[in-house]
């Protein structure tokens, strides 16, 4: 599903990856690990084309993702839910219209989005949350809304960049839990953290990085 | 576009403006602002119009004629100076009446009056007034009174004197002050539009750069560039609506002081100008107010689109 090959990126002096290559296969869990500044927020920003590699290219189903137009890009991006350290959500809309955003965003009809939003605003424990806005929140609360805004359209990748970075190990477990769940239904995850604790918990398949590197991947030590 | 997103745009406007709160008011405020002076410079070209007009209205050409002038030629002399196209009326006084209207006018001058009635003739000639329809075309009109035309007919003969060459340095001098006034009126305009617009231009920026991070999660979202832009661009719009009411409901009590206490010295009624042309002001301020909110918000949020 997801290709690196030989990818680098390098910003004016630093090195912020150094010749990964890797894949991930449709329906994979797999967790990137390594202290702050490993390279694993610019990694998922090159999934999205957010970034564009120095060197290497990035697949997405076999497409080269930096060489889309910018109409494909959103098409690209609605294929995949992003969930944040900082949350991101839309701070002048309450937790309902967070996910119905999203939900237009793709052209769902009034009806699809009445009758989904309840549904999955259940699934993360929010259904007593509908009408709150996100300051109105707490941090474990804002996380399950960005998850439940990640996964309204079904998309086929779930990019998790450190979820858990601002939360307490409750919340952390719960999380974790949501994002197994989601995969157990056949949603292919990229979850990445600093947190050991978190990968433990997981138990899938671990990538970890140092300075730019992919210095273990459990798939290949297996 | 499908109505359905139009709809979910609109209602994203109406939404953004009211949770925006405090913010969306500042914006009006300023709008207001802009209005307010596209408004006082309506009220300030009507009044130098009207002045300009009553200045204009002033100036006249008088032929005067000799005593014995007989009254077939000075006819036919009016008549072919009301074929001139720059001619916008002339009015005939004959030797009776400027004799009436002179005595009139020195009722209480008691040796001018005796000295006219030692003299028994009527000393005074007819005379005609000519109204030129803008003032620099008075010059054309006393051309005509020289050139073979007038000759022809003979009224070379009749005619006395013509007060323009007197009046000359005068007209030529208003009217460089009109052309003036009205080119300066023009420059002044212009500029205090284009500062109205570009701090209106400036505040609405600075209202969508607070939501800078919001375009861009949107984007990450997968929502499409009109999807974004189009509830900012409506909220814009709705800034417009607004400051357009409330600079007429500011102007309606302002003008009509005015109208109570200033009508004689500016010249011009306010009140009943304001009511007058009601209509018009309106569309002048809800289309730029409109259309200054929408394109701001256009291109304010562009910035942040492509990134």
């Amino acid at each position: 599903m997801i290709y690196f090959n030989n990818v680098s990126k390098i910003y004016k002096d630093a090195t912020a990856l150094d010749d990964i290559t890797f894949t991930i296969e449709a329906g994979e869990f797999v967790s990137f690990v390594g202290h702050s500044g490993a390279g694993k927020t610019t990694l998922t920003k090159m999934i999205l084309a957010e970034e564009n590699p120095t060197e290497g290219t990035v697949f997405f189903e076999s497409i080269n993702v930096n060489k889309m137009k910018n109409n494909d890009l959103t098409k690209l991006r609605r294929r995949i839910g992003m969930v944040f350290q900082d949350y991101k959500l839309l701070s002048n809309k309450t937790a309902y219209e967070n996910i119905a955003f999203a939900m237009e965003a793709v052209g769902k009809t009034e009806e699809e989005i009445m009758s989904d939003v309840p549904h999955v605003l259940e699934l993360v424990d929010l259904s007593h949350r509908t009408m709150h806005f996100p300051s109105q929140m707490s941090g474990g609360e804002q996380q399950r809304l960005a998850i439940a805004r990640a996964i309204i359209n079904q998309p086929e990748l779930i990019i998790a960049d450190e979820p858990t970075g601002n939360l307490d190990p409750v919340n952390t477990h719960e999380i974790v839990q949501i994002l197994k769940k989601i995969n157990d239904l056949g949603t292919t995850v990229i979850l990445t953290t600093h947190n050991r604790g978190v990968i433990e918990s997981v138990g899938k398949r671990v990538i970890t990085m140092e300075n730019g590197k992919i210095i273990r991947d459990t798939k290949n030590n297996k | 576009m499908p109505i359905t997103s139009l709809k979910r745009i609109i209602r994203g406007g109406f939404l953004n403006f009211k949770r925006s709160g405090l913010v969306s008011w500042a914006a009006v405020l300023v709008v207001t602002i802009t209005l307010s002076v596209i408004t006082l410079i309506i009220f300030l070209q009507a009044m130098l119009h009207f002045s300009l007009t009553q200045i204009k209205d002033k100036v006249d050409v008088t032929i005067y004629f000799t005593v014995n002038a007989p009254e077939d030629k000075i006819m036919s002399l009016k008549s072919s100076l009301e074929q001139l196209p720059e001619v916008a009326t002339v009015s005939y006084t004959s030797a009776s009446d400027a004799l009436k209207l002179f005595r009139d006018r020195h009722a209480s001058d008691y040796p001018t009056i005796q000295a006219l009635d030692e003299i028994g003739d009527n000393p005074l000639g007819a005379y005609l007034n000519v109204k030129a329809k803008e003032v620099s075309q008075y010059e054309n009109i006393a051309n005509f009174l020289k050139s073979d035309d007038s000759l022809m007919l003979g009224s070379s003969s009749i005619i006395d004197k013509v007060n323009y060459h007197q009046n000359k340095l005068i007209i030529d001098r208003l009217n460089t002050i009109i052309s003036g006034a009205q080119k300066l009126g023009f420059l002044i305009t212009l500029l205090l539009v284009i500062i109205s617009i570009i701090i209106t231009f400036n505040t609405i920026r600075l209202t969508i750069f607070i939501s800078k991070e919001e375009i861009g999660v949107m984007r990450l979202v997968g929502a499409s560039k009109m999807h974004v832009r189009g509830p900012f661009m409506i909220e814009g719009a709705i800034y417009g609506v607004v400051a357009t009411g409330i600079t007429l409901i500011l102007f309606w009590p302002a003008t009509a002081w005015l109208g109570r206490n200033m009508t004689d010295f500016l010249g011009i009624n306010m009140y009943n100008y304001f009511i007058s042309s009601f209509w018009q002001i309106f569309s002048i301020l809800l289309l730029s107010g409109v259309g200054l909110g929408i394109i701001s918000s256009f291109l304010a949020v562009r910035k942040y689109l492509n990134k």
